[in-house]
């Protein structure tokens, strides 16, 4: 048995150990703290898979964001104490975890199933990496093969800001999303919100640029500029915008909002709706992702803060 | 008939740019809606929507002259590397129904979500929601890929969920995050069959994957998540738990979509996946298990609908069961080689969903100018309110009588349809069913007006002014639901030479007035409350002798509710969810 396998076989364990513990634990905290530790455990498997792309989304995501997110949900919880009522019976439980055993079970075993090898488009999407010029197949296939699904995701995510607006009291609303974050100017918090930034906007800024050729690519790129942002923001030493502000609305439409004049441009005078003339695809393709990083931050940081909560006037 | 696919539609045929503008339209509204702000959003709203119907009727009128469906190849990239775009009869259909339900609905909200300075936050969600509704709806019935539709049901599910919680009650509030949670849990099993079949046949589009897909174990579980997905998403019983509150609480505006036309896409995947996917896999089984599900739906729904007190949860539960209606057609169309056939079952249950959004959208409309002028819609204090709002009920009873399928509504043929196949099926029980879901429609509808056209303990006194371009937009859709049986369907749909509709003779008179008398007699029977039918003398001796019955017919309608109240908590509805799965799973293993 080489070292290799004997990571992944102890990867695989402390994996499904850890989903487990999550489920079984009563605190909402710990279970939060193991959600986020799974997440970047599964992003290690998804590099050992061969699969960068997926890992750094599925840290980015659901390791941090993810987290993120689900610690200030846990706080919440803790104070209002929701968690207490109504705790399903034993026997309940018991059928619930027989029942998703067995679901999972039949899962497995249609996976190995799978035809091995698999059959893949893998080839031609590489093939055809001529048309823009990129050499990242993943690249290719969400900004060229695929390029309305990754359009229309990005309005997904336009409406998921909508909607988390929408929760807004209406004194509120055209106001500054979430609490004005107050902390120690002398803190190890505030510390690192001045020390990570500069960083962090550069590795950002580097793995949306590197996308193209190698993994990485406008959402993770996007991640990682939101969570620096999101730290200064906690930090207390940025305020979040106002949402009725023009340029935060036009920064969080800029990506899905490029993309669709692209599309329609090629629509107009090239080939089809999203199609890129050959010698202008790299250019064009490029200035699409730039755009959408700078939405996707926005976008993602928004999310995390909140419905508007203090109104326009200070 | 429609001719059959053709093997490899690999090229954009000549008005396939329609179909990415009936898309990039609404979603260029969106965006633009949103840079614009809280001012500009209704005028955004006002400007695409004739614009996007200008595009829908140009389909509609194209699809016809064209051989096959009309295609577009998005950025020139043939499937499966690249992703098509496709339209046919099935498709026209609801997208013409779309089409029309939101311009109804855009008028009819016009006034009720105007921007003014004190509340400028429902207007602009409304407008652009409303909006998104409509790409994602496009997407879904135009879209040829599964991962596409998967996207555009996320797109729909994000677009229609905050309508619910518009007007920001807390109880608004859960309904949302319920429907949320239970419909992302659907998302999860769609996606997960979805990369199972690309795991297995490296083709996500649906003609090619038709081609290459076979009875592997796999592609069959595959088909059972993502259908028991796609039915939590749908709410088929027992997968409801999120209906009638989120549809109840919506603003009538919102319910008109909600219930009219979102429920319709998920269900429209079904569709596509049964019966262009692969129509020779499902089986015998799963099909009869898929029309029971829907034979229990129009019972709970019918018998709930009948003990709500306020109007809106009984549009909500109807909706319940007019949901369980259309999936009658799945085991009519099962012919005897084993296959699902594109035939006058299909044509039935098609024309049942587009008639059902015509006139339950009309309802709601309605429904919301009732609430609006009365400042409340409790049912027994409906007295004297068709004197008041004579359009409104008028708008009412209309869409009522299409959904019972009175001639010539498109409940009517589709009924007509259904019936028939049946009959060629020998599958009678499906036609008792039918003919029950009738007789159950009739009897809420009718106690509906019942309460509305008795006259009113004390005069009505109105809190608001009666909207009249609203109540004349439900009144329209009304009468499309009321006549969508005299359209020539030739064109869209497989149906097969049924006469056409005799409005004036015996048989007809007779087949319209079974269902309104039994529906009388169910509607006294199940109605646990007071009701108008019985303060009239004429009708006291036969009251009398019903009573008995009626009390037992009572505690059964009770024992319903008790148990649709434990269908819907969360611990019951999910175990179904995964029982479904698993048991579609395991019925078509079997088959197999």
């Amino acid at each position: 048995m080489s070292i290799e396998t004997v990571i992944e076989i102890v990867l695989a364990a402390v994996v499904l150990t850890l989903g487990v513990w999550t489920i079984v634990v009563p605190e909402t905290f710990s279970a939060t703290v193991g959600f986020v530790a799974y997440g970047l455990l599964v992003a290690l498997i998804w590099v050992r898979l061969d699969a960068a792309d997926v890992a750094l989304t599925e840290a980015a995501i659901g390791g941090g964001l993810g987290g993120v997110l689900l610690l200030g949900a846990a706080a919440r919880l803790r104070d209002a104490d929701m968690m207490a009522d109504a705790r399903p019976g034993k026997l309940l439980r018991a059928g619930a975890a027989a029942l998703s055993v067995l679901t999972a079970a039949v899962l497995a075993g249609v996976v190995l199933l799978l035809p091995d090898p698999a059959p893949t488009l893998a080839p031609a999407a590489v093939a055809n990496a001529w048309a823009t010029g990129l050499s990242n197949p993943v690249t290719n296939v969400l900004m060229a093969f695929r390029a309305m699904d990754t359009m229309l995701e990005k309005v997904v995510l336009l409406l998921a800001i909508i909607g988390v607006w929408s929760l807004a009291p209406d004194s509120a609303w055209g106001g500054r999303p979430g609490p004005r974050h107050q902390a120690d100017p002398r803190g190890v918090l505030a510390f690192l919100a001045r020390l990570l930034p500069p960083v962090g906007i550069v590795i950002g800024i580097y793995i949306l640029w590197t996308g193209s050729d190698h993994p990485g690519g406008a959402f993770q790129g996007g991640a990682i500029l939101a969570s620096m942002w999101l730290l200064a923001i906690m930090a207390g030493l940025a305020d979040t915008p106002l949402v009725s502000h023009r340029s935060v609305r036009f920064i969080l439409v800029a990506g899905p909002g490029l993309f669709l004049l692209v599309g329609l441009a090629g629509l107009l005078f090239g080939a089809a709706f999203l199609s890129y003339p050959p010698a202008l695809a790299k250019p064009l393709i490029l200035g699409i992702e730039i755009a959408m990083t700078l939405t996707i931050a926005a976008t993602l940081g928004l999310l995390l803060a909140g419905a508007p909560e203090r109104s326009t006037e200070p | 008939m429609l001719p059959p696919a053709p093997a490899l539609d690999a090229a954009t045929t000549p008005s396939g740019f329609l179909l990415v503008l009936s898309i990039a339209i609404p979603i260029a509204g969106v965006l633009l809606a949103f840079v614009l702000g809280d001012r500009y959003v209704r005028l955004v709203a006002f400007a695409m929507v004739p614009l996007e119907l200008a595009i829908t009727v140009t389909i509609v009128a194209a699809v016809p002259h064209s051989t096959g469906p009309l295609v577009y190849l998005l950025g020139a990239w043939p499937p499966p590397l690249g992703v098509a775009l496709r339209v046919d009869g099935l498709a026209a259909v609801m997208l013409a129904a779309t089409a029309v339900v939101i311009s109804a609905v855009a008028v009819y909200a016009g006034a009720e979500f105007s921007v003014t300075t004190t509340k400028a936050r429902a207007p602009f969600v409304f407008w652009i929601l409303l909006l998104a509704v409509w790409a994602a709806l496009n997407a879904i019935f135009v879209g040829g890929d599964l991962f596409t539709l998967y996207v555009a049901l996320e797109l729909l599910t994000f677009a229609a969920v905050p309508l619910v919680s518009l007007d920001g009650r807390p109880e608004t509030l859960r309904a949302a995050i319920r429907y949320l949670l239970f419909a992302l849990l659907g998302s999860v099993l769609y996606l997960l069959g979805t990369a199972l079949l690309y795991g297995l046949h490296a083709t996500l589009d649906i003609v090619l994957l038709s081609h290459r897909i076979g009875a592997e174990p796999a592609s069959l579980v595959a088909a059972a998540l993502m259908t028991s997905g796609l039915l939590a998403k749908t709410a088929l019983f027992p997968l409801h738990l999120w209906l009638p509150p989120a549809h109840a609480g919506a603003p009538a505006a919102g319910s008109a979509i909600l219930s009219g036309l979102v429920v319709k896409g998920s269900f429209f995947i079904i569709v596509r996946l049964w019966f262009q996917v692969m129509p020779g896999l499902p089986g015998f089984a799963a099909t009869q298990l898929l029309a029971a599900l829907g034979a229990a739906a129009i019972v709970f729904g019918s018998v709930l609908a009948l003990r709500q007190e306020r109007l809106k949860l009984l549009i909500a539960y109807s909706t319940l069961a007019q949901i369980g209606y259309l999936f009658l057609m799945f085991p009519l169309a099962f012919n005897g080689s084993g296959h699902l056939e594109s035939g006058g079952a299909l044509a039935g249950g098609l024309l049942q969903a587009a008639s059902h959004a015509t006139a339950k959208a009309a309802m709601f409309m309605a429904a919301g100018s009732i609430y609006a002028g009365l400042g409340h819609d409790r049912i027994t204090g409906l007295g004297g309110i068709a004197r008041v709002l004579p359009l409104s009920v008028l708008a009412f009873a209309f869409a009522g009588i299409a959904l019972i399928g009175v001639q010539p509504s498109g409940a009517s043929l589709a009924k007509d349809l259904l019936l028939q196949a049946a009959t060629e099926r020998q599958q009678w029980w499906w036609a008792v069913v039918l003919q029950a879901g009738g007789v159950f429609t009739a009897a809420y509808v009718l106690l509906v007006l019942a309460h509305a056209l008795a006259p009113p303990d004390k005069p009505v006194v109105l809190t608001g002014p009666a909207p009249r371009l609203g109540d004349v937009a439900a009144l329209v859709l009304a009468l499309c639901s009321l006549l969508l049986g005299l359209v020539p369907w030739e064109p869209y749909l497989p149906v097969p030479y049924i006469s056409p509709p005799d409005l004036s003779g015996l048989g007809t008179l007779s087949k319209s007035l079974l269902p309104v008398l039994g529906g009388v007699v169910l509607a006294i029977l199940l109605s646990p409350r007071p009701h108008p039918f019985a303060s009239s003398v004429r009708w006291k001796v036969a009251i009398g002798m019903l009573n008995r019955f009626r009390r037992g017919c009572c505690a059964f309608s009770s024992y319903v509710e008790r148990g649709n109240g434990v269908l819907c908590e969360w611990p019951a509805a999910s175990t179904c969810l995964l029982m479904l799965a698993l048991l579609f799973s395991v019925l078509m293993l079997v088959a197999a």
